[in-house]
C-alpha cells in the first residue's frame, strides 16, 4: 500500500517537473525543476530495490549534472530566453505522442516474463561483484574510465580561449 | 492494483516522450541538453525496472544503468562546454543561430 502511494506521488512529481522543464519560460527555473526530477527518479530507484543506484543518482545527477547546468546558464546570459519553441512544434508533438502511444501499447501487450525470485535487499556488494568480479564488466569499466578522462580533457580544451589564456571577466 | 513492471515502463515511456518533444522543439541549447537528460533518465527507469522484475538477482539492468549514468555525465560536460564555446563565439545560445556550416 505504501509502495503504491509512493509510486504514484513520485510518478506525478516526475511528469509534472518534466513538463515544466519542457514548457516553462524561465530556463533557470527549468534547471531547478530538472534537479527535482532527478530527485524523484532517485525515489523511484528506492522503490525498485536499487539503493546503490539511488545514491549514485543523487550524487551524480542532483549533485553534479544539475549544478553544471545551472553554472552554464549563469555563464551564458540568456537566463529568461528558454521558453521559445521552434517552428516544428506541431510535427514534433504529433511524433512524440505517436511514439508514446506505440511504446505504451507494446508495453501493455507484451507478456513479460516476471521472475518469481525476491529482489536483493542490498545491491552494493552484488553490483561490485558484477562490475569487478570474474566474468563481469571489467572491460567496460576500464573503457568508461578512458571516456571520462577524454570528456574532462575535451571540456577543458573547449572552454579555453584560443590563445591559451583563460577568460577574465 | 499492485505496482508492477508495466507501471514503471509506462512512466518511462511518457517521460521519454516529454523529453523527446522538448529536444525536438527547444531553441535554447542548454534546454535541449536538459531534455536529453530527461530522456536518459527515462531509459534508466526502465532499465532498473527490468532489473527488479525480470532478473532480480542478476542485476544486469542496474549495471547498464550505471554505464548510462557515466555516459550521461560525460555528455553533459562536453555538451555544456560546446555551448559555452558557441556562446563565446556568437554571443547567443540559440541553436538556430549556430548555422556556420550551412551552405
Amino acid at each position: 500500500m505504501g509502495v503504491t502511494i509512493a509510486f504514484w506521488l513520485l510518478a506525478i512529481m516526475c511528469i509534472i517537473s518534466a513538463l515544466a522543464v519542457v514548457l516553462g519560460r524561465n530556463i533557470f527555473r527549468a534547471a531547478l525543476l530538472l534537479a527535482l526530477l532527478f530527485f524523484s527518479v532517485a525515489g523511484l530507484y528506492i522503490i525498485l530495490n536499487a539503493d546503490f543506484l539511488a545514491a549514485v543518482q543523487v550524487l551524480i545527477y542532483v549533485g553534479a549534472v544539475a549544478i553544471l547546468v545551472l553554472l552554464a546558464i549563469m555563464l551564458t546570459r540568456d537566463v529568461t530566453a528558454g521558453g521559445a519553441l521552434n517552428k516544428f512544434r506541431l510535427p514534433a508533438l504529433i511524433f512524440s505522442l505517436l511514439l508514446v502511444m506505440a511504446l505504451v501499447y507494446s508495453v501493455l501487450s507484451t507478456p513479460w516474463q516476471i521472475s518469481p525470485q525476491a529482489p536483493l535487499e542490498t545491491t552494493t556488494a552484488a553490483l561490485g561483484e558484477k562490475l569487478f568480479g570474474e566474468g563481469g564488466f571489467i572491460l567496460p569499466v576500464e573503457v568508461a574510465a578512458v571516456l571520462l578522462l577524454a570528456s574532462a580533457l575535451g571540456a577543458i580544451v573547449l572552454v579555453k580561449e584560443k590563445d591559451g589564456k583563460w577568460k577574465s571577466g | 492494483m499492485e505496482i508492477g513492471l508495466t507501471h514503471f515502463l509506462t512512466l518511462s515511456a511518457v517521460l521519454f516522450g516529454i523529453g523527446l518533444f522538448g529536444a525536438l522543439t527547444k531553441r535554447h541549447a542548454i534546454a535541449i541538453l536538459m531534455c536529453i537528460e530527461i530522456m536518459l533518465n527515462a531509459v534508466n527507469i526502465s532499465m532498473v525496472a527490468f532489473s527488479r522484475w525480470v532478473a532480480p538477482v542478476d542485476l544486469t539492468g542496474q549495471v547498464f544503468a550505471i554505464f548510462i549514468i557515466v555516459v550521461a555525465a560525460a555528455e553533459a560536460a562536453v555538451g555544456l562546454a560546446i555551448v559555452m564555446s558557441i556562446y563565446r563565439a556568437r554571443q547567443s545560445v540559440e541553436v538556430d543561430k549556430a548555422d556556420l556550416l550551412k551552405g
